[in-house]
Parts: structure tokens; C-alpha cells; sequence
């Protein structure tokens, strides 16, 4: 026997769909936000727990610190001589060029330098956590690991977001140096400015108030970095496919959270000043 | 060829053991006991829960209900530290080998003993690595990467790496899976040896009869998440449970 359809049945059956597939998504992202926490808070019972793992967190400062200094050295000297170059025309203007180094430190110190190192460290280190945790997690390496008496979650994650978290403020000191001395070079050609002279200008408007919250800034994406590639890796799932999806998630995830904390920090921050 | 079972300890004591993967049962009540120095092999069709069964054993997953019980404690009930200390008396070979690709041969023989025993002089580390290469017949691979290996190596080295630590228990994931019928070979001369020298107790995980026939004391069959009362090679092979028949008909044996 034929059933016929009521009127607005499959309207009300679509909205049920609608209803069960909003219904899932909502569960899943607040199932995701609980096992990040427990996964942070893994992360906390540990790091402060023996044995530490110095060894292995010095060679993993090293992957992220070191091998990143050419890159963060091309993106902050060019940030610089750009941001300067942009800026100019507006100060001319107003015959307010001498203002520049002032202009480009606040610019550099409070916002490009953490943001700029953030960004780049995202792309770079947190795809390469991700890539290699999940890769490990899919050939059954951190199995192998645990089953051996070697603790995976310490040796791999603790370590990996401590390094994140110490040497992401020295990068972006370093980015914020770097990108000082390409405006330096770009104000010297222009306007034939000294270096002292320079240095002068640009650091007589910074206060230690935008130094230490740049550097919280730095402790605060380098931990997220950490995590988002860890926390990605360490559950990837279904093979290369699995591992391709971490590395993404683990950028994409950290790149939002870093303009998300960005946005928090600088409200904090304003309202201190 | 396999050596005298003079000792009756129950070493593995599995009872009732239930897992569930969502809506799939794939262990509905296994029973069993392995005594020390036994080998005992664990056929059945892939996807029948044979890796699950010795992942529970090892403690990396956790069963729904039941009791798994090593050297005389439940791993499931253990602490983290109690958990680790008992995984150092229990190897794991895994069917891919699961050796660290951003470490050397040597190092990834080196690293367990690094961890777990801290007061280990470079001569006592170097001599116990060369040991068991010279076990496994693989002393020329010690700076290779894992990489650079055949899938036979690869698994050899997956061996060595876990008898370094001179286990008590030895578990093989589809220790011939992927290799020729001549490294097929080695590999279960492999796992007689080390039953032979080590004095372990072995659970071999396998679809491959040839395997299960040359390897184990004792072989029993997991079925629609239950095992077969285990026993001698050809008491299974002649069991009169259809499904026991229809896997040995669609199997060669050499």
C-alpha cells in the first residue's frame, strides 16, 4: 500500500536532520574542548613531575628555535623595510617623518614581532609537530613506546610544548631585533638617520609595560602552538590520511587561536595602560 | 624442537574478557591460560580481534569487562607505575615493526635500555645491542635507518629491539604478515630460538598456519569473539567447528 505524504511531513523531517546533524556538531565541539582541557591538564601533572626529561626538551628547543632562525630572520628584516616604506608617505605628509622609528618600534615591539613570529612558527613548527606526532601515532611507534616503559606522553608532548613555550619569546626578541634593523636601513637611506640616533627615537616611546606583554604574548601562542600540534598528532586517526588532517588542524587551529589570545591580550593590556 | 614445559605457572590467566569497538563485539567472552614457556598461537580471520586480544594483554587498551590477569595481577586494575614495571617483563612485536624512523638501527635498540635502566655503562649498552643483533643475524644494519631495511629486517629488528629487554613474555603481532615464504621462515625459526635461549613465554598472533604449525606448543582459533579450547596444531586443524574448517580450507600449509 502507497503511503502518501502528509503535508509538511517532509518538511518536518528535514528540520529533524537539520536538528540531529546541529545536535552532533554541538556534541562534538564540546567533547573537543574537554579532551583539550584533560590533555592540558595531562600536560601540567607532568611537567613539573620526575623524571624530567631535560635531554630531550634542549634537542627540541633546538628544533624550533634554531632551525626557524632563517626563516623568522627573512620575515622580520622584510616586515621592517615594508612597514617603514608603508608608513612613510602618511608622515611626510605632515612633515612627520622623524617620527618614523617611534612609529615602527610600537608598531614592531607591541604587534608585529609576537604576531609575525607566531604565525611563521604556527606554519612551520606546529605542521612539523602534528605531521611527525600523528605519523608516529598511526605506524604505532607511541605504542611501542609505552609498551617498551617509556612514558610517550612526557617524552614527546611535555617536551615539545615546553620547547614551544621557552623559545617562542626568544624568537620573537629576536624577530622584533631584526625587524628594527630593516627599518633602521630603510630610515638611513631615506633620511640619512644615524643609528644612534635611531635608536634613540625608536625605543624613547616603548615602555616595559609593551615589553613584558609582548612577551607574555610569545609564552602564551608558543604554549597554544604546543598544544594545538601536540594535542592534533598524538590523536590522529585512519593512516596518512589521519596524519595529513593533523598537520592542517594543528596550523589552522593554532593560527586561530593566536588572533583569538591577540585580541584578549591587547583589551588586557589597554586597559592597564 | 620446542623446549619441555617442566613448569605449570599460569603466566597469562584470561577469563570472561568482553570488547566493544561501538556497535561491533569483538570479543564476547574469551577464556584462557598460558603456562610458562609455552608458545601459543592465536589464529583467525583479520579483523576477528586477535591484535585487540594481545593489546589487552600489554595493557594498551582496556577491556569492557572480564578479568586479564599477568603474572598473577590485573592489568587492568594496575596503577601507571605498577603498569610500567609489568611491561617490562612483557615484549611487544608489532605487525608493522613500529620502529622509530627518526632513529638509527642502533638507537632504537639503545633507547629502551636507556630509559629504563639509567646506571648502564656505554660498554654494558654497546655489548647488550650487539648481542642481540648477533641474535637476530643483523649486525650489518646497526647504522642503518629503519628505512633503509627490508620488511624482513624491519621485523627482526622489531624483535631485537624488544628482547634487549630480555622480556618474560613475548607477544607477536603477525610476526610473517607481508614477507616471502623464505623470510616467513626465519622468522618463525626466530621465534623458536628466542623460546629456546630466552626461556619466554610466547602469544603468537597469526593467520598463518605454516606459522602457527612451526612456532606453537598450542593453538586455538578466535570465532565470532570467543576462542577454541586450545590444543595441539592438528587437534585444531581437524576440529569439527564449520567456521574452524572453512579458515584451514582456504589455507595452504607447507
Amino acid at each position: 500500500m502507497e503511503i502518501k505524504p502528509v503535508a509538511g511531513m517532509t518538511a518536518l523531517y528535514g528540520s529533524q536532520k537539520l536538528k540531529s546533524v546541529i545536535s552532533k556538531s554541538a556534541d562534538g565541539f564540546f567533547i573537543g574542548i574537554y579532551n583539550v582541557y584533560l590533555f592540558i591538564k595531562r600536560f601540567f601533572r607532568q611537567v613539573f613531575s620526575f623524571p624530567f626529561e631535560f635531554k630531550e626538551t634542549i634537542n627540541q628547543c633546538y628544533q624550533v628555535g634554531y632551525k626557524s632562525l632563517p626563516l623568522i630572520s627573512l620575515t622580520g628584516f622584510i616586515t621592517g623595510i615594508v612597514f617603514t616604506k608603508q608608513s612613510r608617505p602618511s608622515l611626510s605628509q605632515f612633515g612627520a617623518t622623524s617620527w618614523l622609528p617611534s612609529l615602527i618600534s610600537i608598531a614592531v615591539i607591541r604587534a608585529l614581532a609576537p604576531l609575525v613570529t607566531a604565525l611563521i612558527a604556527a606554519g612551520k613548527v606546529g605542521s612539523n609537530i602534528g605531521a611527525e606526532l600523528g605519523s608516529m601515532r598511526v605506524t604505532e611507534q607511541i605504542d611501542a613506546m609505552e609498551v617498551s616503559g617509556t612514558k610517550p606522553f612526557k617524552y614527546l608532548v611535555v617536551t615539545r610544548i615546553t620547547a614551544t613555550t621557552l623559545m617562542l619569546p626568544i624568537l620573537v626578541t629576536y624577530t622584533g631585533l631584526v625587524g628594527m634593523l630593516g627599518s633602521y636601513l630603510n630610515i638611513h637611506q631615506n633620511e640619512l638617520t644615524s643609528f644612534p640616533a635611531f635608536i634613540n627615537s625608536a625605543f624613547k616611546t616603548i615602555s616595559f609595560l609593551d615589553i613584558r606583554s609582548s612577551i607574555f604574548k610569545a609564552l602564551c601562542y608558543g604554549f597554544t602552538i604546543g598544544v594545538a600540534g601536540c594535542y592534533q598528532g598524538y590523536n590522529a586517526r585512519n593512516g596518512t590520511k589521519g596524519v595529513g588532517r593533523a598537520a592542517n588542524a594543528a596550523v589552522v587551529l593554532s593560527m586561530f587561536l593566536i588572533f583569538v589570545e591577540e585580541m584578549v591580550i591587547v583589551q588586557f593590556v589597554n586597559t592597564i595602560r | 624442537m620446542h623446549q619441555n614445559i617442566a613448569d605449570k605457572e599460569v603466566v597469562i590467566s584470561i577469563q570472561g574478557l568482553q570488547k566493544s569497538f561501538e556497535e561491533n563485539h569483538v570479543l564476547s567472552g574469551v577464556d584462557l591460560e598460558i603456562y610458562k614457556g609455552e608458545n601459543v598461537a592465536i589464529l583467525g580471520r583479520s579483523g576477528s580481534g586477535k591484535s585487540v586480544l594481545i593489546k589487552i594483554i600489554s595493557g594498551l587498551i582496556k577491556p569492557d569487562s572480564g578479568s586479564v590477569k599477568v603474572f598473577g595481577k590485573d592489568i587492568g586494575s594496575m596503577g601507571e607505575n605498577e603498569l610500567q614495571a609489568a611491561r617490562l617483563r612483557i615484549g611487544f612485536s608489532f605487525q608493522s615493526s613500529a620502529l622509530y624512523d627518526s632513529m638509527s638501527v642502533w638507537e632504537n635498540l639503545a633507547f629502551p635500555l636507556i630509559r629504563n635502566k639509567k646506571d648502564l655503562k656505554k660498554s654494558e649498552l654497546k655489548n647488550l645491542v650487539e648481542s642481540v643483533l648477533q641474535d637476530v643475524g643483523l649486525m650489518q644494519t646497526m647504522h642503518q635507518m629503519p628505512s633503509e631495511l627490508s620488511g624482513g629486517q624491519r621485523k627482526r629488528i622489531g624483535i631485537a629491539r624488544t628482547l634487549i629487554m630480555k622480556p618474560e613474555i613475548m607477544l607477536y603481532d603477525e610476526p610473517t604478515s607481508g614477507l616471502d615464504p623464505m623470510t616467513c621462515i626465519e622468522i618463525n625459526d626466530l621465534i623458536i630460538k628466542v623460546q629456546e635461549q630466552y626461556g619466554t613465554t610466547s602469544v603468537i598472533i597469526t593467520h598463518d598456519l605454516t606459522c602457527a604449525k612451526h612456532t606453537a606448543n598450542k593453538v586455538t582459533m578466535i570465532n565470532e569473539g570467543r576462542l577454541l579450547r586450545p590444543d595441539t596444531f592438528e587437534v585444531i586443524f581437524n576440529a569439527r567447528n564449520p567456521e574452524a574448517k572453512k579458515f584451514f580450507d582456504y589455507n595452504f600449509i607447507t
